[in-house]
């Protein structure tokens, strides 16, 4: 049989995606696989729903005055931009997706630990999301993300649906890290050590870790806002005795380490990645494994970073400002090694690799930003800034969702047996980095003139600047919807994806394409860390 | 040095150094700017001739497993550490300057509310929005919030302080240019958040004790804390229509209501008096005397239909007389009237050079 | 090699042994009650922060607290973990008349918590010893005595729901105790219930000597 023949006949035959059909199949299905692609549309959702209400923001900031609302409008764009971005895509996405889908490919497991759960958690995502945005529409909330007291607790627009939808989707957030937890340690295929686990699994296993610790505190901490507000307890309301910035220290205490469950699974894809597209083995393992915790452990002690100019006390900010410089160079180390990795490697640069690249300069810039306002002094001028809406929109998208496509790409054939226009895919990724770029650096200029973050109008200095931004932001957002074309088309056009078309040695590349529903006839023995690209070829990943 | 200076404030877009610590700080940022960029473009670089000089040249190619050693670790690790911690040993000592304020500084109270800021001078007068210092002497500012967490912030001085509710918070600085430069509001506070603008005047030593001398003089009353007073006593026999105007401006009545027509937070004065107005609870009234004094004072009783009710209560702000001249100075504001005087608060001048 | 056949009807698909299986669940119960704990944490946070702000106030709030009442709850709770944990030791030995009894016992004393519960809140309600702006209680006035009565509603409310809530999951496990679904291959759900209702005992022995007896 040819290989394209023999492709068409395995993408034909019963795959996880067309063994069993219709909708109820779907909704009580307990594959990770088959969550993962409900995650997959969910989460591409989210991004378009808040990608529009970035691109209406955008154009209101086109000029000085008002240009496309009033003030009341704006205020509601940019809190629902933040919550929707960070709780409905940031925070689940490489996890809900990738997480679910190839963990147990990784781990030679049949699923995940819990696999009823982990429907749930799709349900609860579900559930959450419509309550937030519902409240967020109809009742025009006004606060941002951050819902800082007194300001949360004394809005006329409602924020109690807001509060609850986080907090549900919290618990959807909290169930995956104890999913992925208890999968890793006791779902490993005989043989697979620790030591050879594929790096992709470490940074997702601290991922969890954080998950699990700093999402309750938030769960209840909104819960306080939502229940201060409505009864006026007096928890932050200084009238009462309370404190406005408790409210900061308990928030951040999740919010900081809540950036590092969104861009921890973005260094796991490109961990694979970058060894599948350089054809070689990851330089130190060691490290950039180890380095995953460094970051979940010190995380959750820098918080106060974002509490420089609050009043805090001095002694405590320069504690929070060296501290924070230790999560950098958890980061730096990845990048050295990442780079490395490249070095006598054999590398074909497709659409993933070009999505790596981008990623990896921007995690550097982006990350050196951070380092930058870690210094303090610099941050007093550049806090509440669109300096800091630079840093962290570089980290979000120019880093993590830039993973997310490399990921996508990469994965694409695995998950539904299609690839895609490579041409095309080259073209979106060029329009994207471009466009990130003439969306971004303008706001670090603007950051550095002085410019506030949520402001509606501004001074005319500052308008070339934003006018720059926002026709980068629409090259942007031309550049995500052909990703999205094409990729959607291939599900029908593209060309059937044999069981490996990247010739990468990551386990998960021992399946067909699509997987069975039953991801491996028998238990894998595993012999040897994954992405080995000597010669003579190490031994196979399964013995039969 | 100087003209380094200028050229790299200017690349990176930052505004004027209205002072000695604004100038440090710049400085700081210059060499994190400049070591970061060396830094990250070398490895750049690195990527770009490893993805030429190593590029795949058959699909099932083999490449060797590389092992670190630890020398790589290393230097990985040590570099970025040493670079991380000079910069922040520059960093924070900039930082504990700003949070110590030097014996002697001259105090301003600082008073944040939605949606201006007002400042007091201890046995001084009060202004809106406009706050006056001289040059060369430091000056400590008292911070607080009148309703939700606000940030005074002037870039100028590389400088911002949170002003919260229920307590003070302290900053000070030195300005060391005389200027105008833009105060904003760094901390998100609701409708009026990119409105609460305000204004830094720098004058020369001497001016500014005159200015402050002549203010003292016709000052009747004093507040210690930023309450809102007007500085001047109305003269019924002066021109009250004037003196309404000047006190709408020093009350902040210009944040909220505009005299043009322009559509704001408030209804617009233009043609207000007189007009016959939607109430939110579908009555329609005549925006009389009776009707523009009430809402100074109860401002939340009769609001216009389409208005959010964020109006604050002038009780005991406005003295009778005061809220006289403001009517007066309203109805005035005729599109049809021969002079009509828009006065929009404090006259932003942009600076020059960024 | 083959995936062990599965003997048990318990054990799922993706398990190689009912032994990893419930190894698994019982990580992953324990993960989930740490996160109850941190959830508590915030609320323990903000009790500190305040007893360090309002000292005295705080002091002289929780003289108001019924010590009797609580040390009675106290005593009640601890002694419902033993019989949580005697119900444990006799699901394992299949004894399912006794497991269910000791359940049972189990959730009344959880419901003699929240009656004795219900009574404070009651005198406290009655007292106008309420939270934040609906504090009226004229016998103690000054700063910090909302603000403590704030907390400990908080507090006490919190856990009362996770009583509710365990009292629901022992009441679920008993019932399929009753259909003698335990013995010695099996009594997972026994074991994990047990856990969660031993959080919530640890729980209130944290709450009530910081509310009553400080």
């Amino acid at each position: 049989m040819s290989p394209s023949a023999a492709s068409e006949a395995v993408y034909n035959s019963p795959n996880y995606l067309n063994a069993e059909a219709g909708i109820r199949s779907w909704l009580t299905t307990r594959d990770h696989k088959r969550i993962a692609v409900m995650y997959l549309g969910l989460v591409v959702a989210a991004f378009a729903l808040g990608g529009f209400f970035a691109l209406l923001i955008r154009v209101e900031l086109l000029t000085p005055g008002p240009t496309i609302m009033d003030a009341m409008t704006y205020n509601r764009m940019f809190t629902l931009h933040g919550v929707i971005m960070i709780f409905l895509f940031m925070i689940p996405a490489i996890p809900g997706v990738f997480g679910n889908f190839f963990l147990p490919l990784m781990l030679g497991a049949q699923d995940v630990a819990f696999p009823r759960i982990n429907l749930f958690t799709v349900y609860l995502y579900l559930i959450g999301a419509a309550i937030a945005v519902w409240g967020m529409i109809q009742g025009g909330t006004d606060t941002g993300w951050t819902f800082y007291t007194p300001y949360s607790t004394t809005t006329v627009t409602t924020v109690a649906p807001v509060l609850l939808g986080a907090f549900i989707l919290g618990m959807s957030s909290i169930l995956t890290g104890v999913n992925f937890i208890v999968t890793i340690h006791t779902l490993r295929a005989p043989g697979l050590t620790w030591m050879r686990l594929p790096l992709f699994v470490w940074a997702i296993y601290a991922t969890s870790i954080i998950q699990v610790l700093a999402t309750p505190v938030l769960g209840m901490t909104l819960l306080l806002v939502a229940v201060e507000k409505a009864f006026g307890f007096g928890i932050f309301d200084p009238a009462r005795g309370g404190d406005p910035i408790l409210f900061q220290h308990l928030f951040w205490f999740y919010s900081h380490p809540a950036v590092y469950i969104m861009v921890l699974p973005a260094m796991a894809v490109v961990s694979e990645v970058v060894q599948a597209f350089a054809r070689k083995n990851i330089f130190g393992y060691k490290a950039v494994a180890f380095s995953s915790l460094g970051i979940a452990f010190v995380g959750f002690f820098v918080w106060g970073h974002h509490l420089f100019t609050s009043g805090q006390s001095t002694f405590a900010s320069g504690i929070f400002g060296v501290l924070s410089m230790f999560v950098g160079i958890f980061t730096a180390i990845k990048v050295f090694n990442w780079t490395a990795t490249l070095y006598k490697g054999a590398i074909h640069v497709a659409a993933p690799f070009v999505y790596f690249l981008g990623f990896l300069y921007f995690l550097m810039f982006g990350g050196l930003t951070g380092i930058a306002l870690s210094t303090v002094s610099l941050d007093v001028h550049w806090q509440d800034t669109y300096f800091v809406v630079a840093h962290f929109h570089f980290i979000m998208v120019g880093a993590t969702i830039m993973a997310f496509l490399a990921g996508l790409h990469y994965w694409w054939p695995k998950m539904f047996g299609r690839m895609y226009s490579e041409r095309w895919a080259l073209a979106a990724a060029v329009l994207v980095i471009l466009g990130f770029n003439a969306t971004f650096i303008p706001q670090f200029l603007l950051g550095n003139m002085g410019m506030p973050r949520r402001y509606y109008s501004y001074p005319e200095q500052f308008w070339p600047l934003n006018v720059a931004s926002t026709a980068g932001a629409s090259l942007l957002a031309f550049g995500f919807l052909i990703v999205l074309i094409y990729l959607v088309t291939s599900l029908v056009n593209g060309k059937v994806a044999g069981p490996n078309p990247w010739g990468s040695r990551g386990y998960e590349w021992n399946t067909p394409s699509p997987p069975n529903v039953l991801n491996f006839p028998e238990t894998p023995v595993i012999t040897r860390g994954a992405h080995e690209y000597q010669d003579p070829p190490a031994e196979a990943t399964h013995a039969h | 040095m100087n003209e380094l200076n200028e050229l790299m404030r200017n690349l990176l877009w930052l505004p004027k150094q209205a002072s000695d610590y604004a100038r440090s700080v710049d400085h700081l940022h210059f060499f994190v700017f400049g070591s970061a960029m060396i830094g990250a473009w070398t490895v750049v670089a690195t990527t770009l001739v490893f993805i030429v000089r190593y590029r795949r040249r058959h699909a099932l190619q083999s490449t060797e497993h590389v092992e670190p050693k630890p020398v790589h670790e290393a230097v990985f690790i040590g570099v970025p550490l040493a670079l991380f911690l000079a910069f922040f040993a520059i960093g924070y000592p900039q930082y504990v300057e700003l949070q110590t304020p030097p014996k002697g500084a001259s105090d301003v109270y600082v008073m944040a509310k939605k949606w201006m800021w007002k400042f007091a001078y201890p046995g001084g007068p009060n202004s809106t929005d406009v706050l006056r210092v001289p040059v060369g002497r430091p000056v400590r500012l008292l911070l607080t919030s009148r309703d939700v967490i606000h940030s005074f912030f002037v870039p100028a001085l590389r400088l911002k302080q949170d002003a919260l509710p229920g307590r003070y918070t302290q900053t000070w600085f030195q300005a060391s240019e005389p200027g105008r430069y833009p105060i904003f509001c760094a901390e998100y506070c609701g409708l009026g958040h990119s409105a609460m603008l305000g204004e830094l005047v720098v004058m020369p030593a001497a001016e500014f004790d005159a200015w402050l001398d002549e203010q003292r003089r016709s000052n009747q009353v004093a507040a210690q804390d930023g309450q809102p007073v007007a500085a001047e006593e109305v003269d019924i026999r002066g021109n009250l229509v004037e003196q309404g105007r000047r006190i709408a401006a020093m009350q902040g009545c210009f944040k909220c209501h505009t005299v043009d027509g322009t559509q704001h937070i408030g209804p617009t004065w233009l043609d207000l008096y007189n007009r016959k107005v939607k109430l939110e609870d579908g009555r329609t009234i005549v925006a009389d005397e009776a009707y523009i004094t009430r809402s100074m004072m109860e401002p939340n009783a009769e609001v216009v239909a389409g208005y959010k009710p964020v109006m604050p209560t002038f009780q005991g702000k406005l003295s009778a007389p005061e809220a006289a001249a403001i009517v007066e100075f309203i109805k005035t504001l005729r599109t049809d009237a021969p002079t009509a005087e828009p006065q929009k608060g404090p006259i932003y001048v942009p600076i020059s050079g960024k | 090699m083959h995936t062990e056949a599965a003997g048990s009807p318990h054990l799922a698909h993706h398990f190689p042994s009912l032994e990893q299986q419930e190894h698994a669940a019982r990580m992953g119960m324990w993960l989930f009650l740490s996160t109850e704990v941190l959830l508590f944490t915030v609320l323990f946070t903000a009790y500190a922060v305040y007893r360090y702000l309002f000292p005295v106030g705080f002091e002289a709030a929780s003289r108001l607290a019924h010590v009797a009442v609580g040390a009675t709850n106290t005593v009640v709770l601890i002694t419902s973990s033993l019989t949580v944990a005697l119900a444990i030791y006799y699901a394992r030995r299949g004894d399912s008349r006794k497991t269910v009894a000791l359940l049972a016992v189990t959730i009344a004393f959880g419901a003699v918590f929240m009656v004795l519960k219900a009574y404070e809140y009651h005198h406290h309600f009655v007292d106008g010893q309420l939270p934040g702006k609906f504090y009226h209680y004229a016998g103690l006035k000054g700063p910090g005595v909302s603000m403590y009565f704030t907390l400990y509603f908080l507090m006490t409310g919190l856990h009362g729901l996770h009583v509710l809530i365990g009292m629901g999951v022992l009441a679920w496990v008993a019932a399929r105790a009753a259909r003698g679904e335990f013995g010695r291959a099996y009594s997972t759900p026994v074991e994990l219930g047990g856990l969660y209702w031993h959080l919530v005992d640890l729980i209130w022995i944290f709450l009530f000597p910081l509310l009553y007896l400080l």
